[in-house]
């Protein structure tokens, strides 16, 4: 019986995962394979090399790029989290009612189409945008702010927008399974409402939080829209110069060898936070 | 006392939650008022009430092509990522076999992949496969990205699905096929019917591997920013946005309340975060 | 209550099952009659569920054979045994009426629909539950839950109604109630009922014959009253009821009787008649009392058998019943002696001595 389960349960799974190892773990090796080759001109040279790695890795215009990246997208994370999770503590604490209504409010600018949100930023935070010319309307400023636009600040507040349903969820999950007789139990063995929150809030919380900041750091590694949209030169990330190096340089084994070496920069910033999150919040789950 | 400490962190967490969804819908409460707004330029002030934007989506070929070409992607990807979904969820609410937990959480990848590595890779094997860009390539990259969405929503539908009732059925006499029939699939269409709204969606607002994959045949939010760059056709494109957000959020509400009554039928609270908790 | 001459139903032999490296079930043999109720009672992990589902259908056994009503079950799966179950979360399916539950099986017959509605109506009426089939699944208590779950396994007219611990989910009173009326509606029925059950009092008052079950084993198959007055070990009279053990040994046969040293009571001859079969006199380390089987001599007119002395040193009020922590002589654990606490009878306060009356007939013998 339960070598049939077994059976049974990989049958069943197989259509999927077939189709995964076909259109992910294929192409991830292809893309792997592609890192280690070259590219002359129009032709490939399939002789494995790893030229692209050294290029990637030394060329200061790569370097520049993937640590301001990372930077950026450190920055974006860190706000992103920080600011949502006091939205996620006062759905769970606070919000007694209407709970559903809340997240489906929180979730519905998410579903406006991505290159409008992005773009409609760039309306808001430009030269005779509305930020501007509410500011200059009011009379606190005489002439338009200009670090608004064009710089990693833009790009950050964007991104920061984009994700922020994405950081909020994880955290409410982890706070709505926190036992409230557990808090109650922290404050009955004398424990003031701070303390309280340091003790056992956030720890159990740390999970949803490792979740969001892991959800919202590893994409936006590879985002390109904003960065291109609102970034300016300052602003460019490195998934610019993937898109740059599989469209118009023509030069996909370079491409493959940054996105492969960003990936693995990222992968292992991940790994530290998954750690530190696991030290931090103790032994939950 | 004590009530007025407790209250005060929660007064200023009320008006902290209210400007975060000022913030949230900044940009979207402008996508409206510049697709009426009577001007070619986007910027206040607002000069007068107008639809004619609309009108102009109207009269744009290209605009009906791409919203062809994105119906046919979105259904296809809908239909696809929620059967191949469907297969994993039942699959690991069900069973036990090997590697399972690799194996999901392999599914699973996209969700945390940037999906410029999910584009860029299948680029590459495209590529050297010979295949021609097409609608075809944006549907295979966009069930890839949607399965682990279809799989988080029917993945409540079926954990919900207490084992005994197949078993309940089954003594009663009836067959495999008819226990599918009769008892899990009426329990979990609902949350079948909310996965290929949900995965429609998203497969209708896709962009980046859609950039990368797409051939001479674009799909909607290709042609969006191939707009962005021609000032005189931000107008309409805002008209169109705002068409956009409102089926989007349409469709939401739909695969809310089918989920709900996934739930309700099975007799437990529908929780409120869905397939995500 | 069994027929005179009873006829067996289903028939278990040598059965065995693995999981992995863990035996569930190591060797069942036993023999279950036609309108018998039968349980199978045992602490979690025995191995009573996978028994049952065994005969369900549901699970394999690794070897041996099920035969019921005379057919070998091996490669038969459930929906075609003559067996029909209620299940523990009694698996109401959610979406169906009361009446769409009950008639779902018959449905799978292909029964013409004004039958089902008769057949569906005549079963509802048996569990009390007339009139009710148009009310949705969610609307039910869960008393009346266990019953459409009952009636959707009797509408079926199975030789063999299986039920997995079909009153666990509910309250102690309703549970009671619930007891008589399952046991009453068996009797009037006919049908063969197996019950699992952790529950010993359930166990017997509702069955005809129980099989105590440990690590994948049947301990014992008795009626109820054998069970309790002669447990065949330590093990299962510990299990059924409170039990009092006490070491002893035999000090050799005079005259068709057993002569027993128990040092905390006395010394007795012991009937040869209460020997159990393949007991070994010389074995014999333990006998074993049941509360209710001692008594405190209140003052000198009450008559017994035997009479040892013994402390109080605690004592517990039920109501109807006092139990009474005792101490005897040369024993280091207290035994426990329950009382009915009749008009005129005061409680002995701790710390007492008191003469308590025993008697050879309430001794069961331990190796």
């Amino acid at each position: 019986m339960l070598t049939g389960e077994r059976r049974q349960g990989l049958a069943l799974i197989s259509p999927t995962l077939l189709y995964s190892l076909l259109m992910l773990a294929a192409p991830l090796i292809m893309v792997l394979t592609f890192s280690f080759w070259t590219q002359n001109y129009l032709e490939l040279d399939t002789t494995l090399t790893l030229d692209n790695y050294r290029e990637a890795w030394s060329k200061p215009i790569y370097s520049t790029l993937i640590f301001r990246s990372l930077k950026i997208s450190l920055i974006v994370t860190l706000v992103t989290v920080v600011l949502a999770f006091p939205i996620a503590y006062y759905l769970s604490f606070h919000v007694k009612q209407r709970k559903a209504l809340w997240l489906f409010l929180i979730t519905v600018p998410f579903w406006t189409s991505y290159l409008l949100r992005v773009f409609l930023w760039k309306v808001i935070l430009g030269y005779n945008g509305v930020l501007n010319t509410a500011l200059k309307g009011l009379g606190i400023i005489e002439e338009p702010l200009t670090f608004l636009l064009y710089n990693a600040n833009a790009v950050v507040l964007t991104l920061a927008h984009a994700w922020a349903p994405f950081a909020i969820l994880p955290i409410f999950v982890a706070l709505e399974k926190i036992d409230r007789s557990l808090l109650e139990a922290a404050e009955d063995l004398g424990d003031g409402p701070v303390r309280r929150f340091f003790r056992i809030t956030l720890p159990l919380a740390m999970p949803g939080v490792v979740a969001s900041t892991l959800i919202v750091l590893i994409p936006t590694i590879g985002d390109f829209i904003t960065p291109k949209l609102v970034g300016g030169t300052d602003g460019l990330m490195i998934a610019n110069m993937i898109q740059i190096q599989f469209g118009k340089a023509n030069n996909a084994p370079l491409g493959a060898a940054l996105a492969l070496s960003s990936m693995l920069i990222v992968a292992s910033i991940s790994a530290v936070i998954f750690l530190l999150g696991k030290r931090f919040g103790g032994k939950v789950q | 006392m004590k009530s007025a400490l407790k209250s005060l962190p929660s007064k200023w967490l009320a008006v902290y939650a209210v400007a975060y969804m000022v913030f949230l819908y900044a940009p979207v409460i402008l996508l409206p008022m510049f697709a009426f707004n009577d001007a070619t330029v986007i910027s206040f002030p607002l000069t007068g009430f107008t639809a004619k934007w609309f009108g102009v989506l109207w009269q744009t070929e290209a605009l009906h092509g791409a919203v062809r070409n994105s119906l046919v992607v979105g259904l296809s990807s809908a239909v696809l990522s929620t059967v191949l979904g469907a297969c994993a969820a039942r699959a690991a609410a069900r069973y036990r076999f090997p590697l399972k937990r690799g194996i999901m959480s392999f599914i699973l990848l996209p969700l945390v992949l940037p999906e410029i590595i999910v584009a860029v890779a299948l680029l590459v094997l495209l590529m050297q496969l010979g295949m021609p860009l097409s609608l075809v390539t944006v549907v295979l990259g966009h069930v890839l990205i949607c399965t682990p969405f279809a799989i988080a929503i029917l993945s409540s539908a079926f954990q919900g699905l207490d084992q005994s009732l197949e078993e309940a059925s089954f003594d009663l006499g009836e067959t495999r096929w008819g226990t599918f029939r009769r008892v899990i699939l009426p329990l979990v269409m609902p949350g079948v019917v909310s996965s290929l709204l949900i995965t429609f969606t998203i497969s209708l607002d896709e962009f980046i591997i859609a950039f990368f994959l797409t051939g001479t045949e674009v799909t909607l939010p290709v042609y969006i920013w191939s707009q962005l760059r021609f000032p005189g056709k931000l107008p309409s494109v805002m008209a169109l946005g705002t068409i956009l957000l409102v089926l989007s959020v349409l469709l939401l509400i739909l695969a809310e309340w089918f989920r709900r009554r996934s739930a309700r039928k099975q007799g437990i609270e529908a929780s409120a975060t869905g397939g995500f908790a | 209550m069994t027929s005179p001459l009873p006829k067996p139903i289903i028939d278990l032999k040598g059965i065995t099952k693995s999981f992995g490296t863990f035996q569930a079930l190591k060797g069942i043999d036993a023999t279950i009659n036609e309108g018998e109720f039968f349980s199978l009672l045992g602490p979690s992990g025995c191995g009573k569920t996978t028994l049952l589902r065994m005969i369900a259908g549901f699970e394999m056994p690794s070897s041996g054979t099920i035969m019921i009503g005379g057919k070998n079950m091996a490669g038969v799966p459930a929906n075609r045994r003559p067996t029909n179950m209620v299940f523990q979360s009694y698996a109401i399916f959610p979406h169906l009426t009361v009446a769409e539950n009950v008639g779902y099986g018959l449905k799978t017959r292909k029964l013409p629909k004004a039958e089902i509605a008769r057949e569906v109506e005549q079963a509802l009426n048996m569990v009390d539950l007339g009139g009710l089939g148009a009310r949705a699944a969610h609307e039910l208590s869960g008393g009346q839950r266990q019953r459409v779950a009952l009636a959707r396994a009797l509408v079926m007219k199975p030789k063999v109604v299986l039920l997995d611990e079909p009153l666990s989910a509910l309250d102690k009173k309703l549970r009671d109630q619930m007891q008589v009326e399952l046991r009453q509606l068996q009797q009037k029925l006919g049908i063969t009922f197996i019950l699992v059950t952790h529950d010993q009092e359930e166990a017997l008052t509702m069955s005809d014959r129980i099989a105590v079950m440990f690590e994948g084993r049947i301990a014992q198959l008795a009626t109820p009253e054998q069970l309790y007055r002669r447990p065949v070990d330590r093990r299962v009279a510990s299990f059924i009821g409170v039990m009092n053990f006490l070491d002893a040994r035999a000090t050799g046969p005079i005259n068709g009787h057993l002569a027993l040293d128990i040092p905390a009571l006395g010394s007795i001859a012991l009937p040869s008649a209460q020997i159990p079969e393949g007991l070994d006199p010389g074995r014999l380390n333990s006998i074993g009392i049941r509360p209710e089987m001692l008594t405190i001599l209140f003052d000198g007119n009450e008559h017994a058998e035997q009479v040892a002395r013994g402390e109080v040193t605690g004592t517990a009020y039920y109501g109807d019943m006092t139990y009474y922590s005792v101490r005897l002589p040369g024993h280091a654990e207290d035994v426990t002696i329950s009382m009915r606490n009749t008009a005129g009878r005061s409680i002995v306060p701790a710390g007492s001595t008191v003469p308590v009356g025993w008697g050879a007939d309430s001794i069961v013998l331990f190796q």
